[in-house]
């Protein structure tokens, strides 16, 4: 497989692997014991987890009055979280189909966490809809099926259901996009291990055997799924954006929600991958395989993605006011200058200003400066939303129906609680199964090793100096 | 690959993707019948090598799609029109463009799905089924061909052998699946 690799690429993996040392290397995360990193943070996690359990309980017992929800705010934390959990949810499927279809290798390195992160991201967006039901056990009512009452059907031209159904197959597609990809890993964990821990493992691989008719319908798979999967990315932050933009409200009512929402999805989504991945590549000793050169790749994107977001906040301002429309006008002038100026102030900085830094090779190159800036960048795109939700809504057609909404401490429980909950599963996701992908990493060896291409941009310029 | 267990499988390993890719086309040119080939990922180059055909897997996603498309605007406008027909904001009963997005993911869903579900039932996977593998290196870093010698003779195996350490083989064993 000596594919055409442009010389001044610089190697995907490190430390001259062969193929063994690469199974070796990523599966032995899963075979020994957890270290103590691992253990503490795992403690933090479920600790987490437990105060989201104990506010979801309080929630559901009590009811959304614990909530400081009032009539002119009606939304708020909730579907803040919400939207800021599904942005995240977008990275997964952004690098394993995207990058897929333009045959970026980088994504080997990262694809799978980046899709397990996805899956859990939108597993912690979910609760949010749900919570804010109220009737927590009536949830099933959003699914239009054949019922007794009428039947009495679901509203089809609505966002808010178009969202279920985009969710909900996001959902299902990135699991499955995930699953395909772990099979062949985990027959890879199933072969090395024996008694018991092999029978999971036989059971999680579904009998797989590496037979060339059965890659050659894999590799068709994963393209199509990827063909599928990436109108799929983009139909959803729009989808999620249209429960806004749909709405009469000014400054929701805007026709650039759409790209604006998708772009910040990316955003946020690379930034959070960002930060599991110094982590995780700190803590599982995978250097070799999640590079510096992964880390630039998806900082350029960071800078691509964080400056299309700030382009769409002054457009938004722009024709705030060139639209004439006092209505629009004040919307605008109220997130800037109103009671919530600090969240516009934190999302402006956060999103826009700061990753500007990134047009520098050595900072986008810089772990410490890069794992700052992807907290930064999810509390930007958290502020964000904060920002359209809760400070437009403050401010409505009818002052003497205007209000201030502050969270009550169930809703920032719930909010910390699903970062437990993401935590979480992330992290047994990391002790059960190969975080890189073993496969897809073994087949691009050849062409990205570094035994195989020149190391450096340095030497290559080295040698042709040497040549002339 | 479900065999019943009656098969005799004369399998060598190779160390390497590049002379995997040699010796197949060695046995080519001694018109060899290979079984199978067992790697431990996607070797590129090797379908055209074994003669395997385009996977039509597309075709069957295509057709899911289809259905997902179908169902999901028919079963929508039949709703809207007919079963329960509800005046939305003014709109009329039939408003196609509110249709779109649903009809959208549905056409996705049943593809993903539908392939998904295809491609492991038509390669014999699924959660708690054994297939024997031949050597438990070929998911790590060898890479096998396989030949059934179940009614060969002697000859013919040490043809084969002979094949096998002419292409550089790394270790011949025999197996019964």
């Amino acid at each position: 497989m000596s594919a055409t690799v442009s010389p001044i690429r610089e190697p995907l993996i490190r430390g001259s692997k062969t193929y063994h040392q690469i199974t070796e290397d990523l599966v032995s995360p899963t075979e020994r014991t957890p270290s103590t990193a691992w253990v503490i943070a795992f403690i933090l996690s479920v600790i987490g987890l437990a105060t989201y359990a104990i506010c979801l309980v309080w929630t559901v017992w009590q009811g959304i009055g614990t909530w400081n929800l009032n009539r002119t705010i009606g939304w708020g934390y909730d579907i803040t979280n919400f939207v800021w959990w599904v942005g995240i949810g977008h990275a997964g499927t952004l690098i394993s189909a995207i990058l897929l279809i333009f045959r970026q290798k980088w994504r080997t390195g990262v694809n799978r966490a980046a899709e397990a992160m996805t899956i859990f991201a939108v597993v912690c967006a979910g609760q949010f809809p749900l919570i804010h039901m109220g009737r927590l056990w009536l949830g099933f009512f959003i699914f239009p099926y054949p019922n007794t009452r009428g039947p009495l059907w679901v509203n089809f031209n609505s966002p808010l259901l178009w969202d279920v159904f985009a969710i909900s197959t996001y959902f299902t597609v990135s699991l499955l996009f995930w699953y395909m990809g772990l099979v062949p890993d985990f027959a890879t964990v199933r072969d090395r291990a024996t008694g018991l821990r092999r029978n999971i493992y036989n059971f999680l691989a579904f009998g797989w055997t590496g037979s060339a008719k059965h890659w050659q319908r894999w590799e068709a798979m994963a393209l199509i799924l990827a063909g599928l999967a990436t109108p799929l990315v983009l139909s959803v932050h729009t989808i999620v954006s249209f429960d806004f933009a749909t709405s009469i409200i000014p400054g929701w009512h805007t026709t650039i929600f759409p790209p604006y929402f998708v772009a910040g999805a990316v955003f946020s989504g690379f930034a959070m991958v960002q930060t599991l991945m110094i982590m995780t590549r700190k803590i599982l000793n995978l250097k070799d395989y999640i590079t510096l050169e992964h880390i630039e790749s998806m900082n350029k994107v960071i800078l691509l993605t964080g400056t299309i977001v700030g382009v769409a906040y002054l457009t938004e301002l722009f024709i705030a006011w060139y639209s004439g429309y006092i209505y629009e006008q004040f919307a605008f002038y109220n997130r800037v200058f109103g009671p919530y100026w600090w969240s516009y102030f934190g999302m402006m900085s956060c999103n826009v200003l700061s990753p500007q830094i990134f047009w520098s090779k050595n900072m986008r190159r810089n772990i410490f400066v890069t794992f700052v800036m992807s907290v930064f960048v999810n509390i930007g795109m958290w502020f964000e939303r904060y920002v359209i939700i809760a400070s437009t809504l403050a401010r409505d057609y009818l002052p003497s129906s205007w209000s201030y909404y502050w969270p009550s401490w169930v809703e920032i429980g719930l909010f910390v609680g699903t970062l437990g909950l993401f935590f979480t599963l992330y992290l047994l996701f990391v002790r059960v199964a190969p975080v890189v992908a073993i496969a897809e990493v073994k087949s691009i060896l050849k062409s990205s090793g570094d035994q195989y291409t020149p190391k450096t941009r340095e030497q290559v310029t080295g040698q042709k100096q040497q040549a002339h | 690959m479900a065999n019943s267990g009656k098969t005799k499988v004369l399998y060598g390993l190779y160390g390497d993707d590049e002379i995997l890719l040699s010796a197949i086309s060695e046995a080519n040119k001694r018109h060899l019948d290979i079984m199978d080939v067992f790697t431990p990922f996607p070797v590129h180059g090797l379908d055209p090598l074994l003669g395997l055909e385009e996977s039509r897997l597309h075709i069957a996603g295509f057709i899911y799609g289809a259905l997902g498309t179908l169902t999901a605007f028919l079963g929508m406008s039949w709703i809207f029109t007919r079963d329960w027909p509800i005046i939305f904001g003014g709109k009329p009963y039939w408003s196609v463009p509110a249709f779109i997005p649903i009809t959208f993911e549905l056409t996705v869903l049943f593809a993903s799905i539908g392939m998904v579900v295809t491609f492991y039932t038509i390669c014999g996977l699924r959660p708690g089924v054994t297939n024997p593998t031949l050597d438990d290196r070929i998911s790590d870093d060898k890479f096998c061909v396989a030949f059934d010698t179940t009614n060969s003779s002697e000859a013919e195996i040490d043809e084969l052998k002979g094949y096998f350490s002419a292409t550089g083989v790394e270790e011949v064993n025999t197996k019964w699946l």
